[in-house]
C-alpha cells in the first residue's frame, strides 16, 4: 500500500473505533428519522389520500436520504471540537499525509449510513414498505456516496470556520432545512411554486432522492438512477477536493 | 553550528494580523540544540514559547527566518521532520470520543509502527503512566490530570529522538508531576533524547534542564544554564535584622546595602562565604537570613517584572 493509502486506512480506523465500540450510539442517533417516520409519515398519507404503501413508498427513500444528510451536514462538529482541544492538532504534526485526514474522515462517515439506512429500510417493510434487494443494495452505496461528498462538506466548513465556531452552526443551519426540503424529501414538489421547483433542480439532493426512490422500488435501469449516481459522484468529488484544499490550507 | 545540533533556528519571527492589529508573537529566534540536551522554555503568557514550538513542530509557518530540526528544513521538508519528532502541545491530545488504549493504538499507527508493536508500547505506556486501569474509559470522562497523562503516552509512542512538550506538567499533582519528569529523565537516559520543554515551574527547569531559555515578548532575553543566570543575574540576598533604625543605618554605611526599617538587605555573590564575615564585622545583628536566587528573581533582574505576578495579571487581563 502506498504511504497515502495506508494513512487514510489509518485515519479511517481511528474514526471508526468509537462507532465499533459504541455500536448503540448508531441507534439512538436514528431517532430523528424515526420521530419523522412515525409523525410526519400518517399525516402523509391522511392528505395524499392515497394508500399507505404507496405513500411509504416514496417517503421511506426520502427518510433514508435524510438520515445521510442530518448525519453527515453535522459531522464537521466533531472535527471542530477536536481543533479546539488540541487532537486535531496532535494528528497534525503525526507524520500522515493532509489529505488522507481529511478522506479518512469522509469515508467513515459511508458507514453509520449504511447501517442506519438498512435499520429503517427494514423496519418500515412490516408497514407495508416494499423494498428490492438489488435496489436497496445499490441504494445503500448511493447513500453512501452522497455521504461521503457532504460529509467533506461538512468538514471543509469546520476547517473554514475554525477561528469562530458560531459560523459552522449558522451555515449548517441556514442549509440543511433548505436543502431538504428542497430536494422534495418529504414532501413531493409537484404542486410546488415554479422558483421552488427551479431550486431544486439546482439542488443535487433532489437528484439523489428520486434515484433512491426508483432503486427501493426496483426501478434499476431508469435514466433516475444514473443521475441519481452522477449528481452523488459530482458532489464527492467537489466535496473531497474542497476538503482537501481546506485541510492543506488551515494546517 | 556542529553536526550535532539538532535544532537550528535563524531569525524564526512570526507575527498574526488579528483584525488589522499586528501581533509580533516571535521575533528574530536564534537558536542552536544539540542533540541530547534537555532546554527548558520560560516566559510568561503570551511571551511566544508555544507559538515558537509549533514553528519548530511544523505546524506554523513562520513568517520570515529559517529553521532546521533533526537534519530537515521545516519549509521545504516539514514531512521528513515530523518523522522525526514528538510533541505534546498545550491542549489535550486524545479525541473526547475515543477510548483510551483505542488512542495509542491510532497514535502507533500513525507513527507506522505495526499492530503488535504499538500495542506492546501502549500498554507499556499505560502501565508506567499509571493508566492502565483507565484503558477502555473514553477520554471524555478522564480527569484533567489523567488527560494530561495520555498525552503524554501519545507523545512518547514512538520513542522519538527529539520530544517537544509545552506546559506537559500544567494540570497534574505533585506525585505525576514527579512521575513525569521521572519517564523524561529516563528517556533522555535510555535513548539519548533531545528535550525542549516548556514550563511555569521555575523549579522543574532548575532541577531537570541544564540549559534555561527565557522569553519576554516575543523575544529571547536570556539563554544560559540555570547556575550561571543566577549568579550572574540575580545574586544571594542576605537581609540582617538589627535593634534599631539608627544600628542598620550605621551598618548600611559600614557594610553597603539598602536599609529598610530596622532591616538591611544585600545583594551579593556567594552569599555563603560573606555572611559569616558580617557576622563578625557588624556587632549589632540580632537576626540573619541569607537567601539563594530562584529563576524567578532571575526573570525580575532581566525584566523588572516577576514571572510569578505577570502571569497573575495577564490572567486577570483575560477574565476582564
Ligand atoms: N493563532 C493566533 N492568532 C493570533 N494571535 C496569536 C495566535 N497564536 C498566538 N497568538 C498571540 O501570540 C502571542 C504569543 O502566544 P503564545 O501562545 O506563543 O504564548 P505562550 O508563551 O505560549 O503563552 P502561555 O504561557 O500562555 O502558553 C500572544 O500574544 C498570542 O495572543
Ligand atoms: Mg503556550
Amino acid at each position: 500500500m502506498s504511504t497515502i493509502t495506508t494513512d487514510t486506512w489509518n485515519v479511517l480506523t481511528r474514526e471508526l473505533r468509537p462507532v465499533l465500540r459504541d455500536p448503540f450510539s448508531l441507534i439512538f442517533s436514528l431517532v430523528q428519522p424515526l420521530v419523522f417516520l412515525g409523525l410526519f409519515g400518517p399525516l402523509l398519507v391522511a392528505t395524499s389520500g392515497q394508500p399507505a404503501a404507496a405513500t411509504l413508498q416514496s417517503f421511506v427513500p426520502g427518510i433514508l436520504v435524510m438520515i445521510a444528510l442530518f448525519g453527515t451536514g453535522t459531522t464537521g462538529s466533531n472535527l471542530l471540537y477536536e481543533m479546539q482541544t488540541g487532537s486535531h492538532e496532535r494528528t497534525l504534526v503525526a507524520p500522515i499525509s493532509r489529505s488522507s485526514l481529511l478522506v479518512g474522515r469522509a469515508l467513515k462517515e459511508m458507514v453509520p449510513i449504511m447501517v442506519q439506512a438498512c435499520i429503517i429500510a427494514l423496519v418500515t417493510i412490516p408497514f407495508g414498505f416494499s423494498v428490492n434487494p438489488i435496489g436497496l443494495a445499490l441504494g445503500l452505496v448511493l447513500l453512501a456516496l452522497f455521504g461521503l461528498g457532504f460529509g467533506a462538506l461538512s468538514y471543509s466548513l469546520a476547517l473554514a470556520s475554525r477561528n469562530n465556531d458560531w459560523m459552522f452552526w449558522g451555515i449548517q443551519q441556514a442549509t440543511l432545512f433548505p436543502l431538504m426540503i428542497l430536494s422534495g424529501m418529504l414532501l413531493p414538489l409537484e404542486h410546488a411554486p415554479q422558483w421552488m421547483q427551479v431550486a431544486a433542480a439546482f439542488n443535487p439532493i433532489s437528484y439523489v432522492v428520486a434515484a433512491e426512490r426508483a432503486l427501493l422500488s426496483g426501478d434499476l435501469a431508469s435514466m433516475t438512477v444514473v443521475w441519481g449516481f452522477v449528481a452523488a459522484a459530482v458532489l464527492a468529488v467537489i466535496g473531497l477536493s474542497v476538503g482537501i484544499r481546506a485541510m492543506k490550507k488551515a494546517a | 553550528m556542529t553536526t550535532d545540533t539538532i535544532i537550528t533556528a535563524r531569525g524564526l519571527t512570526k507575527t498574526f494580523t488579528v483584525r488589522k492589529a499586528v501581533v509580533e508573537a516571535v521575533t528574530d529566534l536564534d537558536l542552536d540544540v544539540q542533540r541530547g540536551e534537555l532546554v527548558a522554555f520560560l516566559g510568561p503568557n503570551g511571551a511566544g514559547k508555544s507559538t515558537s514550538l509549533r514553528m519548530l513542530t511544523t505546524l506554523l509557518p513562520p513568517t520570515s527566518g529559517t529553521a532546521t530540526v533533526v537534519g530537515h528544513d521545516i519549509a521545504r521538508d516539514p514531512a521528513g521532520v515530523r518523522r522525526r519528532i514528538g510533541y505534546i502541545g498545550q491542549g489535550t491530545s486524545a479525541g473526547h470520543n475515543q477510548r483510551v488504549r483505542d488512542e495509542l493504538l491510532s497514535q502507533g499507527a500513525f507513527y507506522g509502527m505495526g499492530r503488535r508493536a504499538a500495542a506492546t508500547r501502549a500498554d507499556e505506556l499505560l502501565e508506567s503512566l499509571d493508566l492502565a486501569p483507565l484503558a477502555t474509559r473514553k477520554v471524555l470522562g478522564l480527569s484533567g490530570g489523567q488527560k494530561r497523562r495520555l498525552d503524554i503516552a501519545l507523545g512518547l509512542i514512538h520513542s522519538p529522538e527529539l520530544l517537544f512538550l509545552d506546559e506537559p506538567s500544567t494540570g497534574l499533582d505533585p506525585q505525576s508531576r514527579a512521575n513525569l519528569w521521572q519517564h523524561i529523565l529516563d528517556l533522555r537516559r535510555e535513548h539519548g533524547t533531545t528535550i525542549f520543554v516548556t514550563t511555569h515551574f521555575l523549579e522543574e527547569a532548575d532541577l531537570f534542564a541544564e540549559r534555561v531559555l527565557v522569553m519576554d515578548h516575543g523575544r529571547m532575553i536570556a539563554d544560559d544554564t540555570a547556575g550561571n543566570l543566577k549568579t550572574t543575574l540575580a545574586g544571594d540576598v542576605i537581609t540582617l535584622g538589627f535593634a534599631s533604625e539608627a544600628d542598620a543605618r550605621a551598618a548600611a554605611a559600614r557594610a553597603g546595602g539598602t536599609a529598610a526599617g530596622s532591616s538591611l538587605s544585600l545583594t551579593v555573590d556567594h552569599g555563603e562565604l560573606v555572611l559569616p564575615r558580617l557576622l563578625r564585622e557588624l556587632d549589632s545583628v540580632t537576626s540573619a537570613t541569607l537567601r539563594q536566587p530562584t529563576l524567578d528573581d532571575v526573570f525580575l533582574a532581566l525584566t523588572g517584572r516577576s514571572l510569578r505576578e505577570d502571569a497573575a495579571t495577564s490572567k486577570e487581563e483575560i477574565n476582564a
